[in-house]
């Protein structure tokens, strides 16, 4: 095993364990908590992926921004961070089943697939994520028209913020 | 590529054996004696009341959203800024479409007083 591929186990595992914290904790600060760690988990996914950048990102606005964000809903709205009630609904026995299926077939799918064994190609030296990601943003055959509505998507949060949270006057 | 990130790496790996070691040695070597008055959050203090989990005002959520949308509008600025010479006029088009826009949900947010505490 390389390196990269010990680095891959020990984070795969615990994205998976902290996610299954995320759902089986009954308290719900430690739930948000278990939540930071699967984020953690999936930053040092995007560093093996050499995804500098998203990284970067990942750390800052998913665990710096949105699992603070998700702290603070909390703390405003329960007032008992405890959960009493059942953690299995009736469905889970159907729910179990169908993830099972859904991961065999994506193994039989992926284990069928040849690019499955291969190694990744190294990048070009002089390869910078970022300026290719700038480049992309703005270029016509590329990402500007998402871009752009991505503008119109954080407008309309905003807006959706301010009312909702906002102080009548 | 990897090896940029050992030192991120030595960090945590550190951190967490600091934590341990200073909560482990207290663990191991401090006497210890359960009273009632110990587990209290003060000791010789006022007695707490009521749960220690109380409700937040609602103006944190809001602070807390308009910093994740002006956070992830830096995100969109950061790659944009790096390549911005070789973009040229058309770049500095898009972006000012960009903020044009954002800036509209920034009016809104001044004027409904969402950036005043109060």
């Amino acid at each position: 095993m390389t390196a990269i591929q010990i680095i891959f186990i020990l984070s795969a595992l615990v994205i998976l364990g902290a996610a299954v914290m995320v759902v089986s904790t009954r308290n719900l600060v430690h739930a948000a908590l278990y939540l930071v760690a699967t984020l953690f988990g999936v930053a040092v996914l995007y560093a093996i992926l050499d995804a500098t950048f998203l990284t970067v990102v990942q750390v800052v606005v998913y665990i710096g921004a949105i699992a603070i964000l998700f702290i603070f809903a909390i703390m405003l709205t329960r007032r008992e961070m405890r959960d009493q009630g059942e953690q299995l609904n009736k469905g889970w026995g159907a729910a179990a089943l169908i993830g099972l299926l859904t991961f065999g077939g994506l193994f039989m799918l992926l284990n069928n697939w040849r690019g499955v064994n291969a190694t990744a190609a190294a990048l070009p030296s002089g390869f910078d994520g970022v300026v290719e990601l700038g480049t992309a943003l703005v270029s016509t055959d590329a990402f500007v028209l998402p871009f752009e509505v991505a503008s119109v998507l954080l407008l309309a949060a905003l807006i959706g913020a301010v009312y909702v949270a906002g102080t009548k006057k | 590529m990897l090896f940029e990130y050992i030192a991120i790496a030595t960090l945590i790996v550190l951190a967490v054996i600091v934590a341990l070691i200073a909560i482990g040695l207290g663990e191991l070597f401090g006497p210890k004696k359960k009273m009632e008055e110990k587990s209290m959050p003060y000791e010789s203090g006022m007695t707490p009341y009521g749960p220690g989990t109380r409700r937040m005002p609602v103006r944190f959520y809001l602070i807390a959203v308009l910093f994740i949308l002006f956070d992830i509008e830096v995100v969109f600025f950061l790659p944009w800024a790096i390549v911005f010479r070789q973009l040229g006029l058309f770049g500095l088009i898009e972006m000012a479409v960009f903020i044009a826009i954002l800036l509209v949900g920034y009016i809104y947010a001044w004027k409904k007083g969402a950036l005043e505490w109060e």
